[in-house]
């Protein structure tokens, strides 16, 4: 088991219900892409924010990061739909 | 000498005159210096404002790191990029990213790579707020948006 601190913005926050949480999370989560697979089976809510894994951006430590991307050594991971600024 | 980056990303409005003079403080060596603004338009009157959701730590890291890269891809001065965040009115200002070099083109360019990779890498989203007090949606990103990022990768 490893703790991590995850923290979400726009329509994955507000389907998922809050800003941010701390997890534990299973030993045979090694990627974003097994992140978003473990988050998928916590409720229905998660189910909803995460359904099209294919356009949700994860980013590690502030940076943008793959869904393959290994999470071992993660302070927080932010979990966003594409950026819309400018 | 370094060519000096400035980013912000603030609640408040910004100054285009205020900040392209900071740029230019005591320098004679700069030859040509381009300014961007982004506005917050209202499309047929639906519009009551958007509000911009941020990622704060990583929106100002992102933005600095594509101002540095454009700054040593474009040669260029200096770059300053504010984006505003929070609740902002039609007509208002959203961002704004000036670059400053000896000849035009860097400048141009460079303003323009900046703009195009804040829009599809730094962490901002827009929700709308409706003039008839509805909820409004979140903006969905363009694929035009990724298209003009793309030009730059070759």
């Amino acid at each position: 088991m490893s703790t991590v601190n995850l923290v979400y913005f726009s329509w994955v926050r507000e389907r998922i219900g809050k800003g941010e949480e701390t997890l534990e999370l299973p030993a045979d989560v090694f990627t974003i892409a097994d992140l978003l697979a473990h988050l998928k089976t916590l409720g229905a809510e998660y189910e909803a924010a995460l359904e099209h894994e294919n356009v949700i951006r994860a980013a590690i430590d502030q940076e943008h990061v793959a869904h393959g991307e290994p999470i071992a050594g993660a302070r927080e991971i932010a979990l966003f739909p594409p950026m819309t600024g400018g | 000498m370094a060519a000096p980056i400035t980013v912000r990303v603030q609640l408040e409005d910004f100054d285009l005159a205020a900040e392209v003079s900071a740029l230019r403080r005591g320098r004679t060596d700069i030859g040509a210096v381009v300014s961007f603004s982004g506005l917050c338009r209202n499309e047929a009157g639906a519009l009551n404002a958007l509000e911009l959701e941020h990622y704060p730590g990583m929106a100002e890291a992102e933005i600095r790191r594509i101002c540095h890269e454009a700054v040593t891809r474009f040669d260029l001065q200096g770059a300053t990029a504010i984006h505003r965040f929070g609740r902002i009115a039609p007509g208002e200002n959203i961002v704004l990213v000036i670059a400053a070099s000896p000849h035009r083109q860097a400048a141009f360019d460079g303003a323009n790579f900046i703009m195009d990779f804040l829009k599809t890498s730094a962490p901002f989203w827009k929700k709308e707020h409706h003039a008839d007090g509805s909820a409004g949606e979140w903006v969905s990103a363009r694929d035009v948006d990724d298209a003009a990022r793309e030009r730059w990768e070759d």
